[in-house]
């Protein structure tokens, strides 16, 4: 029992941690490389929330699918032009970012507040779930569940999205494709 | 104990460092990038939340969702990014001001 927030914070701070190299890093490479261990703290968060399916594809298609993709296209887009485009971006960095950086602690802190006023623990629908067992425990097994809920209460949403993923493919592959002239 | 806000509060750190990443980089597959930390924030929510559905599994489907849609959306932009590389020969997207040929 005392080991979950232990997990948790360790990878609550790997994640923030990593996202913050990659914001900061001047390396484009290396700060897709830290976006690995982004996604896969994030995985290890989605287990501890008793998603561990959600954080099995999380792997999958992030790490494997989306991942390599953006790998193939940085380098696909000419290291040379990148060079150029980091050499340059040395000394007015900070006066560059300052309102980026201003727009997105704002942010956080308006979101932080709205978090922190709205009590979300003590929200009545939790209570009820508390109240008829509908809360997930360690013991449960959740993937039967979550099969048999995909092929009948969402099944409208997973066929328009594997439409979706169809015609995302095709319009990938015809972008790509070579043209003959211009 | 871990609670809800715990998770609010990780999604929210990462939902603002990748509003940062997408303001402040000038290279289109890392404003992609700050797109897909966005979008892990919210996955993150779904799921937390989602705990506390065991009946309908809500939140965890609508993940799985947005995850396939992620993947989606990555797969075109990139095409796109590829192609516009090709025609302008950078990923800026401050330099690429014109939409005619």
């Amino acid at each position: 029992m005392s080991l979950i927030p232990v997990m948790f914070y360790i990878m609550a701070v790997i994640a923030i941690g990593s996202a913050l190299y990659v914001a900061g890093s001047k390396n484009l490479m290396r700060s897709v490389f830290m976006f690995f261990a982004t996604l896969f703290a994030l995985a290890g968060l989605y287990v501890l929330s008793l998603a561990d399916f959600v954080a099995v594809t999380q792997v999958v298609v992030y790490v494997g699918g989306i991942l390599v993709l953006i790998l193939f296209a940085f380098m696909l887009s000419g290291r040379e032009s990148l060079a150029v485009l980091a050499q340059q971006t040395n000394r007015l960095i900070a006066v560059n970012k300052l309102p980026a950086l201003l727009v997105a602690l704002a942010f956080f802190g308006l979101l932080t507040y709205v978090f922190l006023n709205a009590h979300v623990d003590d929200a009545t629908w939790l209570q009820d779930a508390a109240a008829n067992q509908h809360i997930f425990t360690p013991q449960d097994v959740t993937i039967n569940h979550l099969g048999v809920n995909l092929m009948t209460t969402y099944l409208l949403p997973f066929e328009v999205i594997s439409i979706l993923l169809l015609m995302a493919l095709v319009g990938a592959a015809h972008l790509s494709r070579k043209e003959a002239e211009a | 104990m871990i609670t809800l806000t715990h998770y609010l509060l990780v999604s929210a750190a990462l939902f603002s460092i990748g509003l940062y990443v997408i303001l402040s980089k000038r290279n289109a597959i890392q404003i992609l990038i700050g797109i897909e930390l966005m979008l892990n924030a919210a996955i993150l929510n779904l799921v937390a939340f989602g705990k506390f559905d065991k009946i309908n599994n809500g939140g965890q489907s609508f993940a799985l969702f947005a995850i396939v849609l992620a993947a989606a959306t990555t797969a075109v932009a990139l095409a796109i990014v590829l192609n516009v590389y090709r025609r302008y020969k950078t990923i800026d997207p401050d330099k690429i001001n014109q939409l005619k040929d």
